[in-house]
């Protein structure tokens, strides 16, 4: 049996890796995800876990070590933030490149300069396109579950991709919740040791990672995102797995009072639970508004997020990510290009806001929602709206 | 169009190679733009060319002398430019 227990966030991923009997760990600290390392750290050298912690002298590093150590065959896991995900750029594209299933947890915050240290969602967006599997959390919850999910849809062999579980910086990471930890029983019959395809072996040798001449890399990259595409299915199975045996549900785009709204609150993070309390408000007052959230981000749900906007008349994203000189925000944009190809669509509103930890207030809600409302009486939308920004 | 290539999949998983030293079959030298030429007049056989050769391109002959391996030689000109005795000549390809 599992226990209820209050547990600062990160520390509830630390326990979650432990759980998930993981073999290898390399990462370098940074704030606000040094939380994670630190006590998975202290954990191994308690004995508590039997892992091998390599300690590195910069993400870059870390990164590249995790790519060995998952080529050996290791369960391998690490965690950044910011600068430091920013860092390890090059070496996301090789961990998915050659399909190695490391998961890493991401404390979300704004990247340089100026120097923040607090949250947004600037990293990971950066980062888009490394090919790994992206899941963002809520609740301390989630990144409990999540974590654990994420090395079962990681290694199933007809995925064979890293995934990243997002966690706001400081809103999640330093916060102290209550959650229901499953027992390490539970876990062991939930996600079965790492079994890879391929491992680096001196007594039969294989070349992982050798030039892709012009005439293959086409075809491995096809591979790639084919394996990327085909993990929605393995993701959804390990959720209904997941939802049978511990009874918490999780879907690619989850719904709030979102049936009947006339304008729906697209985001993802824990911004989500101001924007509950804000709906809730404005469901009382007789605004038709709800909320769908963006929990499964790579690959991207279209046939869930198209479903799920239909019957609204507008959709306002909020994005705590800038795309500079770009389209405003990239949770917009990515709606946008999957309502693009129907014939009958909401308006998409883009709100940037949250950015560099600025709070996101339930005021700020009924400042977009009045927005997006004038939108639909002009018919345009524009590319987007900062919130909150003193002019 | 049908080609005879395999198709995406048809390779394996990130294209991991599984037969050890496969790359001996790439004909490196098919990149050369210079060619090392030995003048065994002045060459010792020190083997200094066959040390800092970077494709094991050089190997030794009946002889004892060093020779060039023109299936890999890519013509980097380090052998050239390593020899102690001024043996090896860097000559362009012509044809």
């Amino acid at each position: 049996m599992g226990e209820r227990t209050g547990l600062e966030v990160s520390l509830a991923i630390s326990e979650a890796v432990k759980f998930a009997r993981a073999d290898a760990i390399a990462a370098y600290p940074i704030t606000p995800q040094t939380h994670i390392v630190e006590e998975l750290a202290q954990m191994v050298a308690d004995g508590d876990l039997d892992a091998e912690f390599i300690m590195v002298e910069s993400e870059h590093s870390a990164m590249s070590a995790c790519c060995g150590t998952s080529a050996v065959g290791a369960r391998t896991f690490t965690a950044t933030a910011s600068q430091g995900l920013a860092l390890m750029h090059e070496m996301l594209f090789i961990a998915s490149g050659l399909r190695l299933p490391i998961v890493m947890a991401i404390a979300n915050r704004a990247l340089s300069a100026p120097l923040s240290i607090w949250g947004d969602q600037s990293d990971v967006m950066a980062e888009r396109d490394c090919g790994w599997i992206q899941v963002f959390a809520e609740t301390g919850q989630d990144a409990f579950d999540l974590t654990v999910q994420m090395f079962k849809v990681a290694e199933d062999k007809r995925v064979l991709l890293p995934a990243i579980v997002n966690i706001d910086g400081f809103t999640l990471s330093h916060v102290i919740e209550p959650l229901f930890m499953e027992s390490q029983d539970d876990i062991d019959a939930f996600l079965p040791p790492y079994e890879p395809q391929v491992i680096l072996d001196p007594k039969e040798p294989v070349t992982i990672g050798p030039v892709g001449f012009p005439e293959i890399y086409t075809e491995i990259k096809m591979q790639q995102n084919e394996a990327l595409l085909g993990s929605y299915d393995v993701v959804l199975e390990v959720w209904e797995e997941w939802e049978k045996k511990f009874g918490r549900a999780y879907h690619p785009v989850e719904s709030y009072r979102a049936d009947d709204a006339e304008i729906l609150i697209n985001l993802a993070g824990a911004i989500s639970g101001t924007a509950r309390v804000a709906i809730d408000q404005m469901r009382e007052e007789g605004k038709s508004v709800g909320m769908v959230r963006t929990r499964l981000w790579r690959p991207y749900p279209f046939e869930d997020m198209r479903a799920a906007v239909k019957n609204a008349k507008a959709v306002a994203v909020v994005d705590r990510a800038l795309s500079f000189g770009g389209p405003g925000g990239p949770i917009a944009s990515e709606l946008r290009g999957c309502l693009y190809p129907l014939a009958e669509k909401p308006v998409v509103a883009c709100f940037i806001a949250g950015l560099g930890g600025r709070d996101v207030t339930i005021e700020d809600f009924y400042t977009i929602v009045e927005e997006t409302e004038k939108i639909l009486e002009s018919g345009y939308s524009g590319e987007y709206k900062m919130i909150g920004v003193r002019e | 169009m049908a080609s005879d290539k395999p198709t995406w999949k048809e390779y394996p998983t990130a294209a991991t190679i599984h037969q050890p030293g496969s790359a001996t079959g790439q004909n490196t030298g098919d990149w050369r733009s210079e060619r090392p030429v030995r003048n065994p007049e002045k060459c010792d056989k020190c083997g200094i060319c066959w040390i800092f050769c970077p494709d094991a391109a050089l190997f030794m002959n009946e002889e004892g002398f060093y020779e060039v391996d023109l299936y890999h030689c890519k013509g980097c000109g380090i052998c050239a430019r390593e020899c102690a005795k001024g043996a090896i000549k860097m000559v362009e390809e012509v044809e």
